[in-house]
């Protein structure tokens, strides 16, 4: 489902708010109301800050220990915990043969969310204007239903039917033609497992995606105006022309930002990809191998990074944590840049529904 | 006769609306299938034993997570409710326009923030630092943090949607701000920020990650608010790893029952939505 912002100009709030500027009629339970409202309005600003310092401030003893290997080793492994001895770089100590490199997450989490933004915008987009274009009004609200039942899924059960429905199910069926295909593309070949790995991850995360990009290209569509398709097809465009030279231009910012917010929403989701995508620190050999991802491997690895009495493995985690913060809120917030240039309502908040 | 002038053109548009097809096909299809897919898995073991006996006994039993899921819940809408209601009514009704679009900003930003990292923060916050241990309490200051977002957005909508004709109407009359929004704004307002709770309930009826590491996890009913709870999605995400043909089973079944509340959810939440569409549109004169 969509929540539509509305923006000053032609909409309600802009002649409302300038209006009650004027009102200055404030009684002393006014004054106390406003108060109190004003602090719960701070709430969520402090939660975000103290989540920012929280994160940053925990993780500086790794990103000393690290250094730059963070972003260029390939094991991740918090140590021996019982060994006598530690292992000190750059001043800061952790259990013997700790190494905290990210390169094998930030590659899965990358792999990941590309494939499947790649796979969900053109999908989405492509249903959409096929709905809005050809199907009968009364049966798209029908079908929209379906879009939104999407988004309100759970990630926990896109994991299981993930693992134990789809996954197993396109190993059978679909990926050894893929494979085939490795003839031509090398990453496209390799053995296809059972239905675990980074393919069956990006594909079910772009289900989780695709709710993001239609509801948004649904209301964009809606918004185009009447005028300049009938030109179109007056000059004899055909419909696919018309789509073409006028729906898509109109369109398409509004769907670089929902790309933006969709890709967002992939980069941070945990759940579903820590089931499906095999949790192993490796660098994927092919698309059908395991791997992991940032916020997968943070899941996975809390409760024994809590045992590393140094906390060097918390502090790792930390900046994991960090890069996928940064990463993601770059994400979100250039989205959000976009949708409020080009002034288009329709904005999904972040987490499906 | 244009066809066959420039069959090209028309090849290319042939093409292109049958991927559209394909693709609106693909868009459609996967909520049923998923719905279906899973409900039919935990059919053979849904069962009345699911709601009378807890997951302790290695039974099939969910009691004591149904019941942990609901109250969890009902924290989030007690923690989140009123913190959510009160800063979305302050951005659209009392904040200077430069002031309230900086709060919306940061609120946007908060609902970007991946629920791992919530989880952490979490955990590293209440659990570690505070020696709360896993709790319910946690578990309810994770998940409100991840729904204020929500909450704050349908309420500042509701309160938009209000005509402006009410406002003025009220402002002649001389009603001081707060009769204004008790008496005048709220009515019409209401079901929008109800719906809105309800979606928020849906959201946290499903959410995993920031509760891992917050609210733990027991085979006991809830106890108390600094007492570990037990819910549905951990079940299913624990139970899906574990191979006893039992596990799954029960796997299964909580993630059926889990779809099948927020399908409940959503579907409330959409008639009252509906309702007030209804409503707004015959307020606005």
């Amino acid at each position: 489902m969509i929540l539509v912002r509305r923006r000053a100009g032609g909409s309600p709030t802009g002649p409302a708010r300038a209006s009650r500027a004027r009102n200055t009629e404030f009684s002393a339970g006014d004054k106390v109301f406003q108060w109190l409202a004003g602090v719960a309005a701070v709430i969520p600003v402090a939660a975000l800050a103290l989540i920012i310092v929280i994160m940053v401030v925990q993780a500086i003893p790794a990103i000393i220990y690290s250094g730059l290997t963070f972003f260029t080793s390939t094991t991740f492994s918090i140590g021996h915990l019982y060994a006598t001895t530690l292992t000190t770089h750059n001043g800061v100590s952790a259990p013997q043969d700790a190494s905290y490199g990210a390169l094998v997450f930030i590659v899965g989490t990358l792999a990941t969310s590309v494939i499947a933004i790649c796979l969900a915008v053109p999908i989405s987009v492509g249903g959409v204007l096929m709905l809005s274009e050809w199907i009968p009004e009364r049966l798209q609200g029908f079908l929209s239903t379906f879009v939104d039942l999407l988004a309100g899924i759970p990630s926990v059960v896109f994991g299981l039917w993930g693992i134990t429905i789809f996954g197993p199910f396109a190993a059978a069926h679909i990926y050894p033609t893929i494979s085939h295909l490795g003839r031509f593309i090398p990453f496209l070949k390799g053995p296809v497992g059972f239905g675990e790995g980074l393919l069956t991850a990006s594909l079910v995360l772009a289900l989780m995606v695709i709710p993001i990009v239609a509801s948004t290209t649904r209301e964009l569509v809606k918004r185009v105006p009447v005028l300049a398709k009938e030109g179109a097809l007056a000059l004899g465009m055909t419909r696919y022309e018309t789509v073409r030279v006028v729906t898509i231009p109109y369109i398409r910012s509004g769907i670089i930002a929902a790309t933006l917010l969709g890709w967002g929403r992939a980069l941070g989701e945990t759940i579903a990809v820590l089931l499906i995508v095999g949790d192993l620190t490796l660098l994927p050999h092919s698309i059908f191998a395991s791997t992991s991802t940032i916020a997968a491997t943070i899941a996975s690895t809390l409760d024994s990074a809590f045992t590393d009495y140094t906390h060097m493995a918390l502090s790792a985690l930390a900046e994991l944590g960090v890069l996928l913060l940064v990463i993601s809120l770059a994400t979100n917030l250039a989205g959000r840049l976009i949708v409020r240039r080009v002034s288009t309502d329709a904005l999904p908040v972040g987490r499906g529904i | 006769m244009e066809s066959k002038r420039h069959p090209a053109r028309h090849a290319r548009g042939i093409i292109f609306w049958v991927l559209c097809g394909i693709a609106l096909v693909i868009v459609v299809l996967p909520s049923a299938a998923i719905i279906i897919g899973v409900v039919a898995k935990a059919i053979p073991v849904l069962r009345v034993t699911l709601l009378t006996t807890t997951t302790r006994s290695g039974a099939l039993g969910l009691q004591n997570a149904i019941i942990g899921t609901l109250t969890l819940g009902i924290g989030v809408l007690i923690v989140a409710g009123p913190i959510g209601i009160l800063s979305g009514l302050y951005i659209a009704e009392f904040a200077p326009k430069r002031f309230g679009g900086v709060l919306r900003f940061f609120s946007e930003v908060l609902a970007g923030v991946p629920s791992i990292v919530i989880g952490y923060v979490g955990y590293l916050t209440l659990v570690v630092r505070l020696h709360w241990g896993f709790s319910l309490l946690g578990g309810i200051l994770a998940l409100s943090v991840l729904i204020i977002p929500y909450i704050i957005k349908i309420t500042e909508v509701s309160f938009a949607q209000v005509p402006r004709s009410l406002r003025e109407a009220a402002m002649a009359v001389g009603l001081t701000r707060l009769t204004t929004i008790r008496k005048v704004l709220l009515p019409p307002a209401l079901p929008g920020i109800v719906s809105g709770l309800v979606l928020a309930l849906a959201i946290s009826t499903g959410e995993t990650a920031p509760l891992l590491f917050t609210a733990g996890f027991t085979d006991a009913n809830p106890s108390g608010p600094m007492n570990p709870v037990g819910y549905l999605t951990y079940v299913t995400y624990t139970d899906v790893s574990l191979p006893s043909a039992g596990a799954q089973a029960l796997a299964s079944a909580s993630a059926a029952v889990t779809i099948l509340l927020i399908l409940f959810l959503i579907l409330g939440g959409r008639l009252i939505t509906a309702r007030s569409r209804r409503m707004v549109a015959r307020l606005d004169v």
